[in-house]
């Protein structure tokens, strides 16, 4: 029994180690073959990074593993090399401290850039994230502002258990002050974070691990050192005119793979990446159901609560009558995420939940 | 003699990914490759201390010395428990007794006339201040309010050795830090009634005062979280060469908070410029405090962090004049962290809505109050100089209560925030979202005029 279980682990820890080996491998290649055509995400985030510190010297990196170990999921490799240990500080283990330190910094004009290892982490500072800077513009009316952005990955990877997996899209989105940010593409990625960096409000970037090592292609001008894309305007990655399917990270993937599926049964699938949780692009997913009809929401958090109530409740409130049916919401179970791998892809919502709701 | 293992450390500097091996290790996951590529890192200091440290050990016990991630050690073959605490308690820094006079032999820097005088007025127009604002409060024209009564000393003092480039993030105790740097009674009355001249738009409860102009960090209630921005607020300094350092203000509750102590720690890592001053007051609403640590007040957790600190009598003026003069200048020369325990006792209830007689004895706080209050023992100092008289104190005392008074009743009158000032500054620039509902509420406004309130302006 004990053998079965550590042959299982075992498995998992080194598919998990594959996945990291072959991105960076495939990543290394990639950009080496061919240079502006396709970048993984991870790649994306790295060059924008760069490129928004290079352009402004007040913009530093700061969090665990950051520097020497050229980040956890090496989204800041090469910084430290380039940048010295001024801009790119590796922190002792304290998020409550160096979300601090780094509210503190931003408060008084440097544009810091924390990263939590996971967002799951990022509760040990929420305090400092809601309290010191989500308010703080208001509650000093415009005398402080607070230009930081916090980033890291968000939401579920792979056989990390509960602790590592919660989505924190909807508690995040819920807060006045913050702006919150998903990108799915590394178009998305590079635009968006630089938007983020850019950004006088604090700004919270939720990356996905497993996107870290998915490649895309990128157009000539997202290379583009100026690049941005707009806070708050979400994508219609698919038109289509039968069902109209939300969704912001990997799950973006998820409903295009769904939306290819229906296609091949009659069924037109528009598929908006939302890109922006808050502020939501309301103008556009009501745009969108007013000429479908028909409403999906998928997402990977909790149910209770979460992104996909929200635009439920705007699309109800906004195009009340040009829905034909209920919205249907996909998203995580309604439980902490279990570790064993099979419990664990029943507790995320798959490709064929996707169209079985848009059926 | 056994055989003793002297463990060598590796030191190469080394550079390969997700792997540490190199020596001098800080028992934090901050990597110390940094300490010696040379290139990039000059804090080779810590070697240097280490080695300096044997050379003065001569206990018999110490045999010989160890390598380990951190340094060199030196052994013992005696199993010896630190105590939990030290026979004598850390010393307190006092210049005047309780009579006024410097006690001889005291070091101290010297105040002028001019400076005495001021920092005596300011310290009376605070408790004045105080006083007239409680009342209010209990009166029902304010909300909310406290004091800092018994502490007007380590207020003034503390703020009269900075300078304006000094950037302070308070706590809600300090007022007397604002006040000293510029900000007029008026302005203080504002903020208690939320009228529109207060800088915060009447967005915060009484006692949150700020000024960006003044360098003073507007208060926020949680506690201790001021203490890391302070760090960050100093790395900042720090980055920019200016010639100024972060003051941070907390009490001795704070100190239980994990921000103490991440921020501490990290201060001392990042060498940042920052003056850290805790009020130990002795209360934490109800909590005294040797129900809130059991260390020897706070001065002792300095060394723990490597953070050089001092303990003084808060109640001394010119004792906390000295002792804040000296840690500003050594975090901006060394810039390094330094802390400052300053002695005293919260003379008055923990704010307007706490009684402390029903956790305290009423004798203590008369005690403290009397006998021990800062404001009379820094008088009886002006006055042995001849600073000072009977009519300058009659004077000065019926003029401020005049001041006061005259700012609440105009405070008072003030119009309050206008209703858009409602939705401004939650972001940079107002989004739609926001736009639209002003513009909705502004609407529902016109339809039904009755039903909004007359003293809030749209």
């Amino acid at each position: 029994m004990a053998g079965i279980i550590g042959r299982t682990m075992a498995t998992a820890k080194l598919s998990n180690l594959n996945k990291f080996l072959v991105g960076s491998r495939v990543s290394a290649s990639r950009t080496y073959s061919s240079a502006a055509k396709e970048m993984t995400v991870r790649d994306a985030l790295n060059s924008a990074l760069d490129e928004e510190m290079s352009a402004d010297p007040k913009v530093f990196v700061m969090g665990e593993e950051v520097g020497e170990y050229q980040g956890a999921y090496k989204i800041t490799k090469g910084l430290l090399d380039k940048y010295g240990p001024e801009r790119v500080l590796d922190t002792p283990i304290t998020e409550a401290g160096f979300t601090g330190i780094g509210v503190g910094a931003a408060y008084y004009g440097l544009k810091p850039i924390i990263e939590f290892m996971t967002f799951n982490f990022s509760m040990q500072a929420i305090d400092h994230i809601i309290n010191s800077a989500a308010k703080s513009n208001y509650m000093s009316a415009g005398q402080i502002s607070v230009p930081i952005v916090f980033r890291g990955p968000n939401g579920a990877a792979a056989g990390v258990g509960a602790q590592h997996s919660q989505c924190y899209a909807a508690w995040y989105g819920a807060c006045p002050g913050l702006k919150v940010l998903a990108p799915y593409s590394s178009e998305d990625a590079r635009g968006l974070l630089k938007a983020a960096i850019r950004d006088p409000d604090p700004v919270v970037f939720l990356e996905n691990e497993l996107l870290y090592g998915e490649s895309f292609p990128v157009s000539a001008e997202a290379l583009d050192s100026s690049f941005s894309l707009p806070i708050g305007k979400a994508k219609a990655k698919r038109e289509g005119k039968d069902v109209t399917i939300t969704a912001f990270s990997k799950m973006v993937g998820y409903a295009l793979k769904a939306a290819e599926i229906l296609d091949k049964e009659g069924i037109s699938a528009e598929v908006i990446n939302l890109r922006s949780i808050r502020p939501l692009d309301r103008p556009a997913i009501n745009a969108s159901v007013r000429k479908t009809n028909r409403l999906v929401t998928v997402e990977e958090g909790f149910p209770q609560h979460g992104v996909g109530a929200e635009i439920c409740a705007s699309v109800v409130e906004e195009s009340f009558e040009y829905l034909d049916a209920p919205v249907e919401r996909i998203t995580g179970a309604d439980v902490p995420m279990p570790y064993a791998a099979n419990l664990e892809r029943l507790a995320v919502p798959q490709i064929e939940d996707i169209v079985r709701a848009a059926k | 003699m056994g055989f003793l293992k002297i463990l060598f450390s590796n030191s190469r500097p080394i550079r390969k990914i997700g792997q540490f091996h190199a020596s001098h290790i800080t028992f934090f996951v901050f990597s110390s490759a940094r300490l010696l590529s040379f290139p990039r890192f000059e804090s080779t200091n810590i070697l240097k201390q280490q080695s300096t440290k044997l050379a003065e050990i001569d206990d018999d016990c110490f045999l010989q010395v160890m390598d380990f991630p951190g340094g060199k050690v030196p052994i013992t073959t005696q199993m010896k428990f630190i105590a939990e605490s030290s026979e004598k308690r850390l010393p307190c820094y006092r210049v005047l007794d309780d009579d006024g006079y410097p006690i001889p032999g005291a070091i101290f820097e010297e105040a002028s006339k001019e400076l005495a005088v001021k920092m005596y007025s300011s310290m009376v127009t605070l408790q004045t201040m105080d006083t007239i604002f409680y009342e209010a409060q209990r009166q029902g024209r304010l909300s909310f309010y406290l004091t800092t009564a018994g502490e007007e000393a380590i207020n003034i003092a503390s703020a009269a050795a900075l300078t304006l480039d000094d950037f302070v993030l308070p706590q809600y105790r300090e007022v007397g830090v604002i006040l000293w740097r510029g900000y007029p009674l008026q302005q203080v009355a504002n903020q208690l009634f939320g009228n529109k001249f207060d800088f915060g738009k009447g967005r915060q409860m009484p006692c949150h005062h700020g000024s960006n102009e003044l360098n003073y960090l507007t208060v926020s209630s949680p506690i201790a979280t001021q203490i890391p921005q302070a760090a960050g607020i100093a790395y900042s300094l720090k980055m920019d060469g200016k010639e100024a350092c972060a003051v941070t203000y907390f009490g001795d509750g704070s100190t239980s908070e994990g921000d103490f102590h991440a921020a501490l720690n990290f201060a001392a890592v990042l060498d940042a410029p920052v003056v850290f001053i805790c009020r130990n007051n002795g209360w934490a609403i109800s909590t005294p405090i040797n129900q809130q640590f059991r260390s020897d007040g706070i001065a002792s957790k300095g060394q723990s962090y490597g953070i050089r600190s001092i303990r003084v009598d808060g109640n001394d003026a010119l004792a906390t004049y000295s002792a804040i003069r000296a840690a500003r200048e050594m975090a901006i020369k060394e810039q390094k962290p330094i802390l400052v325990e300053a002695m005293t006792y919260r003379v008055a209830h923990h704010s307007t809505s706490d009684d402390s007689t029903k956790y305290r004895p009423v004798e203590e706080i008369e005690h403290w109050k009397t006998a021990k209050s800062p404001i009379s023992r820094f008088r009886k100092y002006l006055q042995i100089n001849g600073w000072w008289s009977d009519e300058n104190e009659s004077e000065l005392r019926g003029e401020i209560r005049k001041q006061v008074l005259q700012a609440i009743q105009a405070a008072e009158k003030v119009e309050k925030p206008s209703l858009t000032d409602l939705f401004t500054d939650v972001y940079d620039k107002m989004p739609s979202n926001l736009q639209e509902q002003v513009k909705f509420v502004k609407d529902a406004v016109k339809r039904s005029p009755k039903e909004y309130p007359s003293d809030v302006p749209i």
